[in-house]
């Protein structure tokens, strides 16, 4: 396929099928690190990175190579962008709904410093939606989730943390 | 002294404190004193080296000479490090981690938030990027020194002597010198003196909830970011660069 016949929504259909490698449930669109998408000779993808030393970063970009070369797109390029950086506030609604249904409780909405500083309030277990749950960790299995417990349901479950 | 040179090496600098600090951090992987501490090391190291990888590309960028990360990472030797004394210092027990993280992460915090604002693009957004995980670790590691400090008469004795061995390293994070102020004055980079202000009261108030004591000692003098290192330094770059040094042209 020539790249000038593509359109830039057509790629981010394909992009939207693309999952991101530690939580695969969720697309790396609906976690909001595709940027933009600039289709000119090349088709220009613009990635920001969740954190610093994520593992999953070359992951996912040899993945968008992968899929966009499967839809016939050879020329591929990304672009890594820090800035504006990423916060959990990228993460889309639909992807909130994704993370819960999977069992991960998803961010509070406005990762601000008062969050970060002073704790955050009380997490809704994803299985029950109690609010009765524990801090066992700051730190999970990944760098973007901390562990909870549910005294309610008893279940341990994870925290999309809100960075 | 041109304002770009000091700006490159200030990014070194900064680029190097990271590496060292997180290698550091992950000699504790397998190690880690419960489950849950494991993954938070694993975590705060691995932060750290991304951040380095950043600086150290931004250097690269900067110095216009081919140079890439891994060349940085891996091709100097300990003399060319130019890290704060205070992250080579090694692990020890669960105190000595605590207690370095927490003194050294209060400065950078405050070093990092300043660098968001200067006028470097390529160093104001790793720090912008930077400056959330490391707000996230301190609220992590502040806590353990509270637990530490104001926990069993055990683990408050040998947390106070973590402190007091660590104490002396600390002069070193605010002594500027031209590198500093120049990027200060040339590029609106962080203020040392109200750093060390800010840190002092934080410090101090951190210290004294713990129940513990600010050791009655002075800094020293020291020159990490000269080259001029502990002991400590050259064991740790050793076996970090051991595998890319035998086998120059690995790939991974």
């Amino acid at each position: 396929m020539v790249a000038e016949d593509l359109s830039r929504q057509q790629v981010f259909d394909w992009l939207a099928q693309v999952p991101d490698p530690e939580i695969p449930v969720l697309s790396i669109t609906d976690l909001g690190i595709v940027r933009d998408v600039v289709v000119g000779e090349a088709v220009t993808v613009s990635l920001a990175p969740t954190y610093s030393g994520c593992p999953a970063t070359e992951a996912i970009e040899t993945s968008v190579v992968e899929a966009l070369q499967q839809h016939g797109v050879g020329n591929v390029k990304i672009d890594r962008v820090l800035s504006p950086p990423w916060t959990t506030d990228w993460i889309s609604d639909e992807g909130r709904d994704k993370l819960r249904a999977y069992g991960i409780a998803p961010p509070e909405k406005g990762a601000s410093k008062a969050a970060l500083l002073y704790g955050e309030r009380s997490i809704a277990c994803p299985r029950c939606g109690s609010l009765d749950t524990t801090l066992v960790s700051e730190f999970g299995s990944t760098a973007c989730k901390a562990s909870y417990r549910c005294e309610a349901c008893r279940e341990p479950f994870e925290y999309f943390k809100c960075i | 002294m041109k304002p770009e040179d000091a700006l490159l090496t200030y990014t070194l600098r900064l680029g190097d404190t990271a590496l060292v600090l997180g290698q550091r951090l992950v000699e504790l992987v397998a190690h880690g004193p419960e489950l849950e501490e494991e993954l938070a090391n694993a975590n705060l190291a691995l932060d750290y080296i991304g951040q380095a990888r950043m600086f150290y590309s931004h250097a690269g960028k900067l110095e216009g000479a081919g140079r890439d990360e891994d060349d940085f990472a891996y091709l100097r030797d300990g003399h060319q490090f130019a890290n704060f004394l205070l992250v080579e210092q090694p692990n020890g027990d669960f105190g000595d981690t605590i207690v370095r993280q927490v003194l050294f992460e209060t400065f950078y915090l405050q070093q990092l938030e300043a660098l968001t604002r200067c006028s470097d693009p390529g160093l104001a957004e790793i720090a912008a990027r930077a400056v959330k995980e490391i707000r996230y670790h301190l609220r992590h590691v502040s806590q353990w020194l509270l637990r530490l400090g104001d926990g069993t008469d055990e683990s408050h004795a040998r947390v106070q002597d973590s402190l007091n061995r660590l104490w002396r390293y600390c002069g070193e994070l605010f002594a500027g010198d031209e590198v500093d102020e120049l990027v200060r004055t040339q590029y609106d980079g962080p203020d040392l003196p109200s750093i060390r202000e800010q840190w002092e009261n934080q410090i101090r108030a951190l210290v004294a909830e713990a129940t513990l004591e600010i050791p009655d000692e002075p800094w020293m003098s020291a020159a990490g970011r000269q080259g001029v290192h502990t002991e400590h330094l050259g064991f740790l770059i050793a076996e970090m660069q051991f595998l890319r040094r035998a086998y120059p042209e690995t790939t991974w």
